[in-house]
């Protein structure tokens, strides 16, 4: 129960921070939202501009102003988009699911296959597959994310128009929900891919380097000793411990998948946080923005918590050492 | 080739699922866009995001053709005083709302004087004392003074009309109407998912028989115009209004099923130009903005940089008003005279023949005739010794914010003339406008005494001939101070699926009512 309560303090204290931090790297940047407002709007009056500043409370010390964020923030009020003026919770809701879609799909496929490609590669290190992922590694972990994205858009869906463009889904509609749900799979191949491929790369070399070492230790010798196959070897003995760094980079990437998630929703016109987050930048839009990053930090958190319980699962002793260390001496059996 | 068949199998795939998933086809118009609307309500709202989905929703009084000429759209009829101090409106008679409330003199009247109020365009209502509704079908609206722009201000983008049974009660700012708008126009509101699309659907009960052709018109947003050409050349995207990048207009004009058209938008009449901050030396000195005029070759902007796509600005009015003049100086590329203007303002090549040292900002995002405008003035101002620094801004804040502070030598800006000159053009000019912190203002700073008095006589002035002339000394006297070089207009150009035909290709291109657009059948 100490844990829990500690970990939950150290929680709210990250996310005080993040709120903080961000709302005053915000203020460095020049312009206000007001400005933004005016240039779309063509202009507008000193009378207007005043107007506007006040609604949205420009016009106090920028102290009283972050005060008055974090006790809205403290009643769950994330206040109005001043561009959009909608809740910024209603945005964010509208959002979020294409997100972590986009999120979840690429960490899925880039993990099942970069672990694949690690393990095979690790098999034969000096095979041409092994090279292979090395090369592959190297490019996909070189190039810019937007630039996969752009020549994936002018190769797929220019070139040989198989995927759409933009968008998450046909906007004409469809006329069955299991052709929207096809729909929303179609449009989500490209975006995903994109986002994949860097972190394919960083699992393929990172698999590939665990597995080498634990196909060399003693144990796995010792199985081979007793006759199993291979693939017993490999998936039944080996592959469990050659996880663990990559369960580990797992939980420190999701935060850099939310960044990649910016470049790569900004380029395939995806609905999700990311391009609301660029969108609400250029627009200097405070109050959406510092919502996005105040949820992706709680997700962030959400996706490390889920990655310790993980390293339980797949090696017990991580677990069982911990568990020991909260069992009173006393009750040792 | 093993790629190639497999490719083309899965896009055989992909095209076959898709076409079996695909609903039924209606006579549906899907609209592609960069821009993003705050909200619908044109009455307190400017910008085209607003102005486009605004003109289609609300009627107007009027409405406007190719030729600058006003129609009956809401008002069937009207009559201007003839002192200029009145006009009065006679409205269609059974015209209703979206939800039925029929529409009264009283909602012109409240929309009249809600625009009043609220628009940021404010010189564009000013005159307006009052409206006068004798009878429901009959609104008479009372001037303090002559108002000319007025019959250009009740176009559909600038003056819709609002119910006052939905936006008359509290802050018209906050009204949640703003967002689920109830107008008049040819279409209904549905839908908006902020930032990707809106949907609007035919008004079956329209007050004009037959109109409008299209069941339903999606405004699809996609931020990024690479990818918008994208999906217009792949055929997902039926028209694309305001397309101005140089590259995507001339990679559609040579996409197989799409035409390329230029026609309309001459009300909107963007101007892009240099400003000049007229009170900081030595752009202080008229002879060392003409000189920089001379020095710099328009016509290599407008072929080589903008390939022919934009037409030539050479002064404050957009080339097709009727309000325009051709005779003004016209700052012909010439070297010599360039540099005899700049050693008349005492402004000599030091050792490194450097004459004067000064920065150059741009509007971010339209880099075709922003960052690639200004860089080419920055090498070809060397040529008669001023050395350019190009200061670039990661974004419209960061820019708008120096510039309406003064924090600036020269900078590109694109500026629109909406219509009328007291719209849009006045507020560049009169000294009166010269307002700190205020992006489109007066930000140059120019004040010139007979500016000021010809454009306040012109505001006034009811007979057309008279006021062309008035606006023709102000342009002479404008071009010739030079405290802006103009340089080009702003390229519009609508780009629309074959088969598309009626489109908006009036004087307020697709900032008017869609509601003739069809498939030819």
């Amino acid at each position: 129960m100490p844990r829990l309560v500690k970990k939950l303090a150290s929680a709210i204290g990250l996310l005080l921070a993040v709120v903080v931090l961000n709302f005053l790297l915000i203020q460095l940047a020049p312009g206000d939202p007001v400005s933004v407002i005016v240039g779309e709007m063509g202009g507008a009056s000193e009378d207007l501009i005043a107007q506007m500043r006040a609604e949205y409370g420009l016009d106090k010390p920028v102290w009283l102003q972050l005060l008055i964020y974090i006790g809205k923030i403290c009643t769950g009020d994330f206040g109005f988009s001043y561009y959009f003026k909608q809740p910024v919770l209603d945005l964010i809701l509208q959002r979020l699911p294409a997100t972590i879609l986009l999120v979840i799909t690429a960490l899925i496929t880039a993990v099942i296959l970069g672990t694949l490609m690690g393990i095979f590669s690790a098999r034969k290190p000096k095979g041409v597959l092994s090279h292979f992922v090395t090369i592959f590694s190297l490019v996909g972990y070189a190039a810019p994310v937007f630039w996969t994205g752009l020549m994936l858009l002018i190769v797929f869906a220019s070139i040989f128009p198989i995927f759409p463009v933009s968008g998450m889904m046909n906007v004409r509609g469809n006329a069955t929900w299991y052709g929207a749900v096809f729909d929303v799979l179609h449009h989500l191949v490209l975006p995903a891919v994109t986002l994949a491929s860097i972190y394919v790369a960083t699992y393929s070399r990172l698999s590939r380097a665990s597995m080498l070492d634990v196909l060399g230790s003693d144990y796995i010798r010792t199985a081979r000793a007793k006759g199993l196959s291979e693939r017993r070897v490999v998936f039944g003995h080996a592959l469990r411990n050659g996880l663990i760094p990559v369960v580990t980079m797992i939980g420190l990437q999701f935060g850099q998948l939310f960044a990649g998630a910016v470049l790569v929703e900004t380029v395939f016109n995806w609905p999700g946080l990311g391009r609301l987050a660029y969108e609400s930048i250029l627009r200097r839009d405070y109050p959406t923005l510092l919502g996005i990053l105040f949820f992706s930090a709680i997700l962030v958190m959400v996706a490390n918590i889920l990655t310790d319980l993980a390293y339980g699962k797949i090696d017990p002793r991580i677990g069982g050492r911990r568990r020991k260390k909260a069992r009173p001496a006393g009750a040792r059996p | 080739m093993k790629h190639l068949r497999s490719s083309t199998l899965a896009a055989a795939v992909a095209l076959t699922l898709s076409g079996l998933f695909a609903p039924a086809q209606a006579d549906t118009l899907v609209v592609g866009t960069t821009q993003v609307p705050r909200h619908f309500n044109g009455a307190i709202q400017s910008g085209i995001a607003t102005f486009m989905a605004s003109a289609q929703i609300f009627a107007s009084p009027l409405r406007y053709d190719a030729n600058w000429t006003p129609q009956p759209y809401l008002a069937k009829s009207w009559e201007v005083a003839d002192d200029g101090l009145s006009v009065t409106l006679h409205l269609v008679e059974g015209a209703t709302f979206h939800d039925g409330v029929p529409i009264t003199s009283e909602d012109v009247k409240f929309s009249i004087m809600t625009i009043k109020a609220n628009h940021p365009f404010q010189t564009m209502l000013a005159p307006v004392e009052d409206v006068e509704t004798p009878d429901p079908l009959t609104a008479v609206i009372k001037l303090s003074k002559p108002h000319p722009a007025l019959l250009l201000a009740m176009s559909p983008a600038l003056m819709p009309i609002i119910p006052e049974h939905i936006y008359g009660e509290g802050d018209i700012q906050q009204n949640p109407a703003n967002l689920a708008p109830v107008g008049s126009g040819p279409f209904k509101f549905v839908e908006y998912k902020q930032g990707e699309y809106y949907k609007l659907a035919k008004n079956e009960h329209f007050f004009l028989d037959g109109l409008p052709k299209m069941d339903e018109v999606i405004v699809q947003i996609i931020g990024d115009s690479a990818n918008l050409v994208l999906a217009t050349e792949r055929g997902d995207i039926d028209m694309v209004p305001f397309l101005s990048g140089v590259r995507d207009v001339q990679r559609l004009e040579k996409a197989e099923n799409v035409e390329v058209s230029d026609a309309g938008y001459d009300a909107v009449g963007a101007l892009n130009w240099i400003a000049f901050n007229t009170k900081k030396a030595p752009f202080d000195n008229p002879a060392v903005r003409q000189a920089i005029g001379y020095a710099t070759n328009k016509d290599f902007i407008l072929q080589r940089l903008l390939g022919g796509v934009a037409k030539d600005s050479t002064g404050p009015i957009t080339g097709t008003s009727p309000l325009a003049t051709e005779d003004v100086e016209k700052y012909a590329f010439d070297l010599d005279k360039a540099k005899a203007l700049l050693d008349e303002a005492g402004l000599t090549p030091d050792a490194d023949g450097i004459r004067l040292r000064a920065t150059i900002d741009y509007i971010p995002g339209m880099a075709e005739i922003g960052r690639n405008v200004v860089e080419y003035m920055r090498t070809q101002l060397k040529q008669v010794g001023i050395e350019l620094e190009v200061r670039t801004a990661p974004d419209f804040p960061t820019w708008a914010q120096r510039i309406s502070n003064y924090d600036f030598d020269m900078t590109e800006d694109s500026v629109y003339n909406w219509g009328d000159p007291v719209i849009g053009v006045d507020r560049t000019y009169i000294s009166s406008n010269i307002r700190k912190g205020v992006i489109w203002s007066n930000t140059q700073q120019y004040s010139n005494a007979k500016v000021d008095e010809l454009l306040a006589a012109a505001a006034i002035e009811t007979d057309q001939t008279k006021r062309a002339a008035l606006y023709k000394e102000f342009q002479q006297i404008v071009v010739a101070d030079a405290p802006i070089l103009y340089i080009n207009e702003v390229p519009f150009y609508t780009a629309y699926k074959k088969g598309l035909t009626h489109l908006p290709d009036t004087i307020w291109g697709a900032v008017s009512p869609w509601d003739e657009v069809e498939w030819s059948k």
